[in-house]
């Protein structure tokens, strides 16, 4: 592939090991996709996982001397204060997490630890080249923000932030972009969990990038971080187009670029009636309600809140988010309200840390399929509902 | 006993040579649902449940997952020895492929048609990505 003169020097070591170890990767990453040339990126996000793997390589890297020229925001471990105040963490999970949160401070990212970046903190604008990890996030900034990203792991985005550059291949050309799978919704939305259902039915979608008709017109934005977030969790879609909503496709002609779809998918009732028995455990008994996977917005806060003001919930409850949305909940007396009730919210913090060991063997409930699918692992178990019969759950201790 | 080798092209992704035993999945796979201590993977209902990657030449359509957790799951077998020696897919995917090429794995991909009708599980395979060449080995019996 074409490298500038800049490149090469950086490949070559000019800027040091560290610098020449990202674009070494970058290059055969770009060789393989045969990408041209490198472009310059503006923005990088890095889906931090706080998992060994991550923290070897984010190392490697620092022992090698790189450096970030483009600030990364990053994804949530888990919030080390709080959790080794208050729930029951090793000492090795701390130091994992200590580590991490060191490692990312020294090479130079902006510690955000969240997974929602492109609402605040790392909003890109459309057609802006970016290098996007964290699966969710991806899908939201080039489907509903139309900037361009592929779909990153969270070492290549990494080598993005730290060189500046990405190779130019998949989603950043506007070719690949367009729709190849007519998704004709007939069932009935309703409310923004049942964007979650239809992310749910990427198994019937199948591979390509869908193009939803049938739709809302109107959507909320977290009805279309719900859709993004479930599209990639058991399938990988780094974008989708909605008719008359996202700006890719104002027009169906305009979001298949003006070709025929490869395929058509119909979407029922029955569908999505069939994704949630099927992911759901039973109904009953509950010990405890997760919420914000991704990470909750001041909104559905708000509705919590709302719901649980001046009662007293049943089984524990926790609301993960940004600590900007925190710090909002905190002002506008959310967080006592929430408190009050015996719920608990709490930023920096993900589902898919050791911090929720206490939780193992248990049955929670939650709005998120996401957030059950990733905790299986870890041995949790969720029913999954629309968020207010979610909170009516917490209340009343049970799911009926 | 007789030994016959058949060679194909294909299209080097991460450096490396490898050689070992093949084994071939129909579905795609996330290293993060195999067991690290024996390299079994342990997702439900997966083509290749209870069989373990370790050591390995992998066969398989493509990789999945979200973008940190295929890295980890063959950082943790790497780290026990229970890593494939080499992995041979149809499609790349941008997060595989950075993992492979992070942990030194030799990967490839655009291997010829004929590769995919001659190979079977037990085959031994050797794998040379710089050269982008695939070599099968059979044990025939001889009539």
């Amino acid at each position: 592939m074409y490298l500038t003169d800049d490149e090469k020097d950086m490949l070559a070591g000019k800027y040091g090991e560290g610098v020449a170890l990202a674009m070494k990767i970058q290059v055969a990453v770009g060789e393989c996709f045969d990408a041209k040339r490198m472009v310059e990126i503006s923005k990088a996000h890095v889906a931090l996982s706080n998992q060994e793997a991550d923290l070897w390589f984010v190392e490697k890297l620092l022992k090698a001397g790189a450096y970030c020229r483009i600030s990364p925001t990053v994804n949530p471990g888990f919030h080390l204060e709080f959790c080794r105040d208050n729930l029951s963490i090793s000492s090795k999970d701390a130091e994992l997490m200590e580590r991490t949160r060191n490692a990312y401070r020294e090479i130079g990212a902006t510690l955000t630890f969240s997974c929602t970046p492109y609402l605040e903190a790392n909003v890109p604008r459309f057609g802006e080249i970016i290098s996007y990890s964290e699966t969710s996030a991806t899908a939201y900034v080039n489907s509903v923000i139309g900037a361009r990203t592929n779909r990153e792991s969270v070492q290549s985005s990494l080598c993005a932030a730290i060189t500046g550059r990405v190779p130019e291949y998949g989603y950043l050309l506007a070719e690949n972009r367009r729709g190849t799978v007519l998704v004709d919704v007939r069932a009935d939305i309703k409310d923004d969990f049942d964007y979650q259902l239809l992310g749910y039915c990427a198994k019937k979608i199948g591979f390509g990038v869908p193009v939803f008709t049938g739709l809302p017109l109107n959507p909320s934005q977290e009805a279309l971080i719900n859709l993004g977030a479930q599209l990639n969790t058991i399938g990988a879609y780094a974008i989708y187009h909605i008719v008359g909503v996202t700006p890719e496709a104002q027009t169906i002609e305009m979001a298949f670029g003006g070709k025929e779809p490869a395929r058509t998918v119909v979407i029922t009732n029955d569908d999505l009636a069939e994704v949630q028995k099927s992911i759901s455990h039973p109904e009953g008994k509950i010990d405890f309600a997760m919420f914000g996977c991704p990470h909750f917005t001041i909104n559905q806060v708000r509705e919590i809140a709302r719901m649980v003001q001046g009662k007293k919930l049943a089984a524990e409850m926790w609301i993960l988010t940004s600590s900007l949305t925190k710090e909002l909940a905190d002002r506008m007396g959310l967080t006592g309200t929430i408190e009050s009730a015996g719920g608990h919210i709490l930023d920096n913090t993900c589902i898919d840390q050791p911090c929720w060991r206490h939780l193992e063997g248990k049955v929670g409930v939650t709005d998120s399929p996401k957030c059950a699918y990733y905790t299986k692992r870890r041995g949790l178990e969720f029913i999954i509902r629309d968020l207010r019969s979610c909170v009516d759950a917490t209340l009343k201790g049970e799911v009926s | 006993m007789k030994e016959r080798s058949f060679t194909f092209t294909c299209h080097k992704i991460s450096e490396g040579k490898a050689e070992g035993r093949v084994l071939i999945s129909k579905d795609d796979i996330l290293f993060y649902l195999c067991n690290p201590e024996t390299g079994q993977i342990i997702e439900e209902g997966h083509a290749l449940e209870g069989q373990s990657v370790a050591g390995k030449i992998l066969v398989f359509p493509a990789g999945k997952g979200s973008s940190s957790v295929q890295v980890d799951g063959l950082y943790q077998l790497l780290t026990r020895n229970n890593a494939p020696k080499a992995m041979i897919i149809e499609r790349p995917d941008t997060i595989l492929v950075t993992s492979a090429i992070i942990m030194e794995i030799p990967l490839v991909d655009r291997v010829e048609k004929e590769f995919y009708q001659r190979v079977e599980d037990g085959d031994y395979l050797c794998v040379d990505a710089d050269k982008g060449i695939i070599t099968i080995t059979k044990q025939e019996k001889i009539l």
